[in-house]
């Protein structure tokens, strides 16, 4: 069995579309500080940090050097992870590790992006093989695109239900202080705006944003002493893909063998009576109907209705994204942590305005890569 | 039979626009402005960090006081740089690179020397900075640093 | 976490300065099948995959994207550390010590070949401060490599004896990519690249990859008859701004060695430690390592080479594969201290091996002028 580990903080910037009042590390820094209030801890009681974000957004070769100016990782093991969108995720499992090995006590996670500083897509486009795919594919929304059609046209999940989940999106995010995109919006005008890349609108879609994240993780012992409630970590998951987009097996996702294994790790046996709410990553309004499915919180095809009877909304009886989640806020190396930071701070009773009542269990998702998926279960009881 | 391996050459081109923050803003303003070199304080290690920093990453404290430093100070070390590389090198080889402690500062700048024979140059030598006519905001702003005339 | 976690099996390409028949996955190919080959391991058999590569190198942003296939990551948990290969290492065994994993498989590749070496590292400069003072990784390594010897008094023939120590143990290196009987006036006029560093003491830029197989201590014997014992790991960052520092010193690596020793209750390194692989990505480095890692006092580094102790047939032999200097796959190369440390002490280094090698070192850096710094002690010995 692996050592119990908790999240005993976490803090975050305020997200937006260009911070240009701070440079790298003077963000990074922010959140770093809000974490270690949160936890009330200094720089000092931290063992270790690890820290993520991805090169190209930014231009900064071994970006955890420079970032080292505001991470607080100065004489300190400090590790750098990156694996595209699942970043956060990533590095929140990096941390969960260096905890359950039982070498270190407390462990600083940080996601970061600036991506006001380049063009995010161009970044994204040489994800794919230079020699085969990178001349055909478009960033990001091609491969959504290409899904969210799939699933649409497999189920009749109409365009009206998809834009139902990016007004509720954006709505939750008006509950969040740390929101990037706190929006008023009707159905009408996500279908009104531009069509992005069939059947995705300018609106279903996340921004890019400016942020960074911070979450302490902490062995058991120092857990239990921590000033904030701790939230138990109960599954951490990584499940990949191939890496090549004409390999991927559509019917076949990641997220729902993540989950599945979560499951198990986590002894969760009905995930739509056990879970309380799931933070769940986003990059455009049909995930939050398709991608619960592969959650198993309903069957194939149920998603639609899970928005037209508001089960997945704040007043549900399964919210997602409390938070406004990835549509709402999209710096990419921290947008996984968010995730799990979100997931933890409704453990804790913390969310402020975004609280869902009673929370016991919750789940955070991560995504990127070739349809890479991390699920993270976090519970109040150890 | 050996055929010859394919070989896709292209470059990434990506664009990019970085904040320099307040602090390097202000930084960059004394130099243009005053011609004033400038560093910050850390309230815990007193060390006065150069180029300015919002904070001291040892202390993980924010600074809070501005610091006249040099113009002038002493190289700590150096480098004379032979390879060619005009991609990125502002000057032609062989160049000077050198660590830099202005005087009042606990940090070395890096930067590079002008107006000195590559061979003339000396650890312990002082220098001052030059500063460049038509500042933009970048650390080239001091086009290099030149051997402090002794008369 | 001492003798918990082993290395069951190693391997590694030749190095080359251009490998154009094989692309990234094709290398990793190559070494993860000889892997199997020579541990009897399946893909059925690795839980786990974590890999270490750079997107600025590959010019990709998800660099881990083009190995997933060939390490098997389908339907598993796959990470990327974007930092030197010594720290996959260390993710690697986490994992394993957490409880949730067996066996980790651990892989590095790098192709030097396909970028434009000085550019990549100039963008590791910040772009506020230094980036177009056109500085990278040689001309602010010979800052160091001035300071440290102006500080202690080491003559540039005191550093040539590096190169011809190493490059000479190299010619029994069949992976090494550069390798020669040279003499250290050959060396002294081998002509500056950045004073005082000459050609024969900078490492190539080499293309290759690496790869290990970790396994938890009930299951290595499906492997191997020859496990290599993880007993003691180290590692921390340092500040940033190369004039922050004194680059005469490495604190960072100072603390990563005491951690590492006291882990593996290493008193006298000196005495206890029979071979030691090191970062030599320049022949300065070597001895400052070395005289950091305490091998000996401050300044002696070259006496350690001139009285014999770290060559091939001292007490204390040091790169006995040749180092860095002979093969340099950026990332990678750490990986290939690790093992050829491994190799080492399971009597299998051929030509180079150490009689009798029980408990060996091995070292990482990444970053400029030792910005991180990773140490590990192995032994063949629980």
């Amino acid at each position: 069995m692996p050592k119990r580990v908790a999240i005993i903080g976490s803090g975050q910037t305020d997200h937006t579309s260009r911070r240009a009042d701070v440079n790298i590390p003077e963000l990074i820094k922010e959140a770093v500080d809000r974490a270690l209030v949160d936890a009330e801890l200094t720089i000092d009681d931290i063992d270790a940090v690890v820290i993520g974000n991805m090169e190209h957004f930014e231009g900064i070769n071994l970006s955890d050097m420079w970032a080292s100016e505001g991470s607080g990782a100065v004489m300190k093991p400090a590790m750098k992870i990156a694996t595209g969108g699942t970043t956060g995720a990533s590095v929140a499992a990096c941390a969960y590790y260096h905890c359950a090995s039982g070498l270190f006590d407390r462990v600083l996670a940080i996601g970061w992006e600036k991506l006001s500083e380049s063009d995010t897509t161009t970044g994204i486009i040489t994800a794919f093989d230079p020699i085969v795919e990178r001349l055909t594919l478009a960033g990001a929304v091609g491969g959504l695109a290409i899904e969210a059609n799939l699933y649409m046209t497999s189920y009749g999940i109409t365009q009206e239900q998809v834009a139902k989940a990016a007004v509720m999106a954006r709505k939750n995010a008006q509950r969040n202080p740390h929101a990037h995109l706190k929006l008023d919006l009707t159905v009408e005008q996500v279908l009104n705006s531009p069509m992005i890349a069939y059947p995705i609108h300018y609106l279903d879609m996340c921004p890019t944003s400016d942020g960074a994240c911070a979450v302490i993780f902490a062995s058991e012992d120092v857990a239990r002493k921590s000033a904030n409630p701790p939230a138990w970590v109960k599954a951490a998951v990584c499940r990949h893909n191939h890496p090549y987009i004409g390999d991927v097996d559509w019917r076949k996702s990641t997220l729902e063998s993540a989950a599945i294994e979560a499951y198990r790790l986590a002894g969760i046996t009905h995930p739509r009576r056990e879970l309380d709410v799931i933070e769940l990553y986003d990059p455009a309004s049909f995930a939050l109907l398709s991608w619960i499915e592969s959650l198993h919180i309903c069957g194939p095809g149920e998603g639609g209705k899970m928005i037209d009877t508001g089960a997945i909304t704040m007043e549900g009886d399964i919210p997602v994204n409390p938070s406004g989640g990835v549509i709402s806020t999209n710096p990419i190396g921290a947008t996984a942590l968010i995730r799990v930071a979100e997931a933890a701070l409704q453990i804790q009773g913390k969310a402020g305005a975004r609280q869902v009542e009673g929370v016991r269990t919750a789940l955070a998702t991560g995504f990127g890569g070739s349809y890479w998926s991390e699920v993270f279960i976090l519970g109040r009881a150890s | 039979m050996s055929e010859e391996i394919i070989v896709r050459r292209t470059a990434l081109r990506i664009p990019y626009s970085w904040a320099a923050g307040a602090h390097a803003t202000r930084f960059y303003r004394e130099i243009a402005d005053r011609r004033r070199i400038m560093g910050t304080r850390c309230p815990r290690c007193e060390r006065v960090l150069v180029p300015a920093r919002k904070s001291c990453s040892r202390c993980f404290q924010d600074t809070t006081e501005w610091v006249e430093v040099g113009p002038a100070g002493v190289v700590t070390s150096f480098t004379i740089v032979h390879y060619s590389e005009p991609r990125i090198q502002p000057m032609e080889p062989p160049f000077a690179v050198a660590l830099i402690r202005l005087d009042g500062a606990d940090t070395a700048l890096i930067h590079l020397l002008g107006e000195v024979e590559p061979s003339e140059v000396r650890t312990g030598m002082r220098v001052e900075p030059v500063f460049a006519d038509e500042p933009k905001g970048r650390i080239l702003d001091i086009r290099y640093f030149k051997p402090v005339s002794v008369d | 976490m001492s003798g918990q976690v082993a290395i069951v099996g190693v391997a590694q390409t030749r190095f080359q300065s251009e490998k154009r028949a094989q692309n990234y996955a094709e290398l990793v190919h190559e070494v993860v099948s000889e892997l199997f080959r020579t541990t009897g391991a399946t893909h059925d058999d690795v839980d786990n995959i974590v890999s270490a590569s750079s997107d600025f190198w590959d010019g990709r942003t998800i660099s881990n994207m083009a190995i997933q296939d060939v390490v098997g990551a389908y339907m598993k948990s796959e990470s990327k550390v974007s930092s030197d290969g010594t720290l996959a290492v260390l993710y690697g065994m986490m994992r394993i010590l957490s409880g949730q994993y067996k066996t980790t498989l651990v892989v590095a590749h790098s192709k030097g070949s396909e970028g434009v070496p000085n550019l990549i590292a100039n963008a590791a400069f910040d772009p506020i401060y230094q980036r177009q003072l056109g500085i990278d990784g040689l001309s602010t390594s010979a800052l160091q490599a001035r300071r440290y010897m102006e500080k202690y008094g080491v003559s540039e023939e005191d550093v040539a004896l590096v190169s011809v120590k190493n490059l000479g143990n190299a010619r029994k290196n069949p992976y090494a990519q550069v390798a020669g009987e040279f003499t250290v006036e050959e060396v002294m006029q081998s002509g500056y690249l950045a004073e005082p560093i000459k050609k024969l003491e900078a490492s190539p830029i080499s293309d290759g990859a690496c790869a290990l197989l970790l396994a938890r201590e009930d299951i290595v014997d499906r492997f191997t008859d020859k496990p290599v014992w993880l007993k003691g790991v180290g590692h921390c960052q340092d500040s940033y701004y190369l004039g922050d520092r004194d680059l005469a010193e490495s604190d960072a690596l100072a603390v990563a060695a005491r951690r590492a020793y006291t882990m593996a209750g290493i008193d006298d390194p000196r005495r206890e430690i029979d071979v030691a692989e090191v970062y030599d990505a320049f022949a300065y480095q070597e001895l400052m390592w070395t005289e950091i890692l305490g091998f000996c006092p401050r300044g002696e580094g070259a006496e350690l080479i001139r009285s014999g102790v770290s060559t091939m047939d001292g007490t204390l032999p040091v790169n006995p594969s040749g180092g860095v200097l002979a093969a340099h796959a950026v990332i990678v190369a750490g990986l290939v201290r690790v093992a050829e440390a491994a190799l080492q002490l399971r009597g299998e280094a051929g030509e180079h091996q150490i009689p009798g090698a029980k408990t060996a070192l091995a070292h990482g850096s990444f970053g400029y002028c030792g910005h991180m710094h990773c140490v590990w002690i192995l032994s063949n010995e629980k």
